[in-house]
């Protein structure tokens, strides 16, 4: 087994469990911390393919500030009776079970198509287009619009927050 | 220096872990003097003596408080989650100590040299505050959460102008790389970024080429602002006073620690020392010139001595991270706290604006020069 592939099956391990555990564990407070450790495999997963970049604003704003901010919100809604929120119905279970057969289903037709898996040997431009001076290069010139587009959204998305927080207007 | 210790150990698995080591042996030997210089400096800025009995002029108390802290009873509240709560200091440990990796000390000296270094920089000196809000949810005591989400409120705010102050040094060099940031200003002080940055051409290591001439004095009085900027940032991402109302004891108690005793409180504590010196040798490698001596050459490098210039790389960038450490235990003895609401006044209506618009100057003018 190569170094990679040793890596690779680490941190694939952790993320699929800590997945698992994010969605099984009845507190959020310890949900949100194995969706840390999940944000965190995944990190290390996006460095084994040489995606520097993505790997890093990952833990920066994944596991950094988004996630303060959720386990801000967690901690100041201090949800007692979380039951209250659900609506139950109570046919969902079974809808649930025929999604995920579907998707096992799915997944298996899919890998069963594509024969065994065969990872290709990266190319020497592929290590560098995970560069922040390729990443630069590419949302300053072929991406403009989409980038500045993304910028607008965004910072419509900001104003709308204070307004929304604003309780009275003048 | 890897290399070095490759060779001296032999074995390679022993070598990188001693090579991993190496900057927690440095982080315990500053947090010690770093202690005594706190105890101190705070004594002669309030016209005492400070400590004076654990050995000759005090220099032993720091061993003598750290044996306390170790042999201290270790409580966990009964109604503590005790895995996040043990868990807690260890995660703000990691944080700084992981920031270390990419410090350079010297030119031979850097744990990692990475591409995205100031990147990495930012993003994992973020991930201490995680461990901070785990502490303060975890141990069930309504003044560690107050303190927690304070903390979290502070530090995510104040990345902001710091990661943004960064980024124009970043800016002018052209590359995210730490020692290109220090090689950018290599030749003398007047070279430094807090003086404008380099006066002459530059010849970076990946043979990029910084075109600069005397004109880029008129980026003095611009990076100085941005150094202030900075200066103020991790002052507040380090939970120092006068932005410490995280850990505000006549409010609080102890903020986020109060709950914990012993070697936990210790790993807090170290965390901070180790923070303290990460934010101050980043302002010195990033406005200082890092390991380059003030006058631009090493005795190490004229007399053609190889180790002689390591030691004089460690020596600088240790001398100037000390400074600043020391400009932040002057700062806590002068200073009086600041109230939450001035505290984000401060960041949003002042910093983050002036950070913005310096960024857009710089960055015009590193584009039409």
């Amino acid at each position: 087994m190569s170094g990679t592939l040793v890596l690779f099956t680490f941190l694939a391990i952790v993320a699929v469990a800590s997945a698992l555990l994010m969605v099984t564990r009845l507190n959020p407070i310890t949900s949100a911390m194995y969706l840390i450790l999940n944000f965190i495999s995944l990190a290390g997963l996006y460095l084994t393919l040489k995606a520097q970049f993505i790997a890093v604003i990952q833990i920066m704003v994944y596991a950094g500030a988004i996630m303060v901010l959720v386990l801000f919100v967690i901690m100041l809604l201090n949800l007692e009776d979380e039951d209250a929120l659900y609506e139950h119905i109570p046919w969902t279970k079974y809808i649930m079970f025929v999604l995920g057969a579907a998707f096992i289903v799915e997944m298996i037709i899919i890998t069963g198509l594509a024969g065994a898996p065969v990872v290709p040997a990266m190319s020497p431009e592929a290590a560098t287009i995970g560069t922040v001076e390729y990443i630069g290069k590419a949302l300053y010139s072929s991406y403009l619009l989409p980038f500045e587009m993304t910028s607008i959204l965004l910072l419509s998305a900001m104003i709308g927050a204070i307004v929304l927080a604003k309780k009275r207007f003048p | 220096m890897e290399q070095f210790i490759h060779d001296l150990i032999g074995n390679d698995l022993l070598a990188t872990i001693v090579w991993c080591v190496l900057p927690l042996v440095f982080i315990l030997g500053y947090a010690i003097v770093a202690i005594l210089a706190e105890m101190k400096s705070a004594s002669w800025f309030q016209d005492r003596l400070g400590p004076m009995r654990t050995g000759p002029w005090g220099i032993f108390q720091p061993f003598a408080d750290v044996l306390k802290l170790l042999m201290k009873e270790d409580i966990v509240p009964a109604r503590a989650d005790k895995i996040l709560f043990n868990l807690a200091p260890v995660i703000v440990f990691v944080g700084a100590y992981a920031a270390f990796a990419v410090l350079p000390f010297a030119s031979e000296y850097v744990g990692a040299d990475l591409n995205l270094g100031l990147f990495y920089l930012i993003a994992v000196s973020s991930f201490g505050v995680l461990g901070i809000i785990m502490g303060g949810w975890a141990s069930n005591n309504k003044y560690s959460l107050l303190g927690a989400m304070r903390s979290a409120a502070q530090i995510v705010s104040y990345e902001v102008p710091s990661a943004t102050a960064l980024l124009i040094v970043a800016m002018m060099v052209g590359s995210l790389n730490l020692q290109d940031i220090i090689t950018a200003q290599s030749g003398g002080f007047w070279n430094w970024f807090i003086l404008g940055g380099p006066k002459s051409d530059v010849v970076l290591a990946s043979g990029a080429v910084i075109h600069a001439d005397i004109g880029n004095f008129v980026f003095l009085p611009l990076l100085l602002a941005t150094f202030v900027i900075y200066y103020l940032s991790a002052l507040a991402e380090t939970n120092r006073t006068p932005f410490d109302i995280p850990e505000g004891e006549s409010e609080l108690v102890g903020g986020y620690h109060t709950e914990y005793s012993g070697m936990k409180f210790g790993m807090f504590f170290m965390a901070e020392y180790a923070n303290m010196f990460l934010v101050s040798a980043v302002a010195a490698v990033v406005f200082f010139g890092g390991w380059q001596s003030p006058w631009g050459i090493t005795l190490g490098e004229a007399l053609d001595i190889p180790v002689l210039t390591l030691l004089e790389g460690v020596f600088w960038t240790a001398a100037k991270g000390f400074f600043f450490v020391f400009v932040m235990m002057w700062l806590r003895w002068t200073l009086p706290r600041l109230r939450v609401d001035q505290l984000m006044y401060m960041c949003w209506k002042v910093l983050i604006p002036a950070s913005f618009a310096l960024a857009l100057v710089v960055g015009f003018i590193v584009v039409i020069r």
